[in-house]
């Protein structure tokens, strides 16, 4: 079901007015309103329905995690026995500081890895703690990994959404 | 950064909440008042300790779509290839990583659809080929660490 067109239009904008972050007022989704010329409960509606569909994840906040100390990260990448991936899927995104965990096609015979995995530690050492942690997991299931430490940031810009 | 900012960024990692006055419901639940919760998030926005403090969009439930790539860049290259790729406006991210396979970025688009010429423009440009690895099942995708 698609949403009525009206809708469609409020939550582009919405987004829009909201991809910089809220107002930090005392009441920024009323804020939000008066800066798009509709009433808040319109705001307050249309955002219960944007998380109820998952087009916002979560409101909240987004650290640094180089400023909190966590300077590490690797991109741990296994081959995962294509009838157990799933479900072994799940588990390792459930491990504390794994995130973007996701199954992904092979690209044989350069690259035999199907699950890939983003493990974060303050140190190089704890990501590694982190990658025996999800071997552990995988067992006899994974037949290969690799841990992709990036060694250079060449480019990060948010992602936009246009009009 | 003091416990109270620590206790704010655990605290709102989980979830600010959609009311009224959500700063104030924030704030009772963090053991402050409203208006020093609002200038604490304000200082941890300014000095770069938060990225971000609002709603975080699924850009695909929007009807965007990502993918990962990587390609294998020779060393004598890797300069001018890094160049023409992060020229793209639709390469939103781009590492180096210690591999083989020594390049990896996102490529985000408005449209499913254009996902595949602008993969078919890097590797014009570049004279290399692009391994794509689009996201076949997503298990998770959130990082709340311990502050």
């Amino acid at each position: 079901m698609t949403a009525h067109p009206s809708d469609e239009l409020l939550d582009r904008a919405l987004v829009r007015a909201l991809q910089d972050g809220l107002p930090r007022v005392r009441q920024p989704y009323h804020a939000v309103a008066e800066r798009l010329g509709i009433a808040p409960d319109i705001v307050f509606a249309r955002l219960r329905a944007m998380l109820a569909a998952g087009a916002i994840r979560r409101i909240g906040v987004v650290p640094n995690h180089y400023r909190l100390g966590w300077i590490a990260n690797g991109m741990s990448v296994w081959d995962v026995d294509d009838a157990l991936v799933d479900a072994l899927g799940k588990e390792v995104g459930a491990l504390e500081c794994v995130s973007h965990c996701y199954r992904r096609p092979r690209r044989l015979p350069l690259w035999p890895y199907n699950l890939f995995a983003m493990v974060h530690g303050r140190a190089r050492t704890e990501v590694e703690e982190k990658v025996a942690e999800i071997a552990l997991v995988l067992g006899g299931a994974a037949r290969a990994h690799d841990v992709l430490y990036s060694t250079r940031i060449l480019k990060k810009t948010g992602l936009r959404f246009g009009g | 950064m003091d416990d109270i900012d620590r206790l704010i960024i655990g605290t709102l990692q989980g979830g600010f909440p959609l009311c009224d006055r959500p700063f104030a419901a924030a704030a009772a639940e963090c053991g402050i008042a409203e208006d020093e919760l609002i200038a604490r998030v304000d200082r941890l926005l300014a000095d770069g300790t938060l990225t971000r403090f609002g709603p975080l969009f699924d850009a695909e439930k929007l009807g965007g779509a990502f993918t990962l790539a990587a390609m294998q860049v020779p060393a004598a290259d890797f300069e001018r290839v890094a160049a023409q790729v992060n020229a793209l406006p639709e390469v939103a991210h781009n590492y180096e990583r210690a591999h083989p396979l020594n390049m990896w970025f996102v490529v985000a688009t408005e449209t499913p659809e254009a996902i595949a010429p602008v993969i078919g423009r890097i590797e014009r440009a570049t004279g290399l080929a692009v391994f794509a690895f689009p996201k076949e099942r997503e298990f998770f995708v959130e990082l709340k660490l311990p502050a």
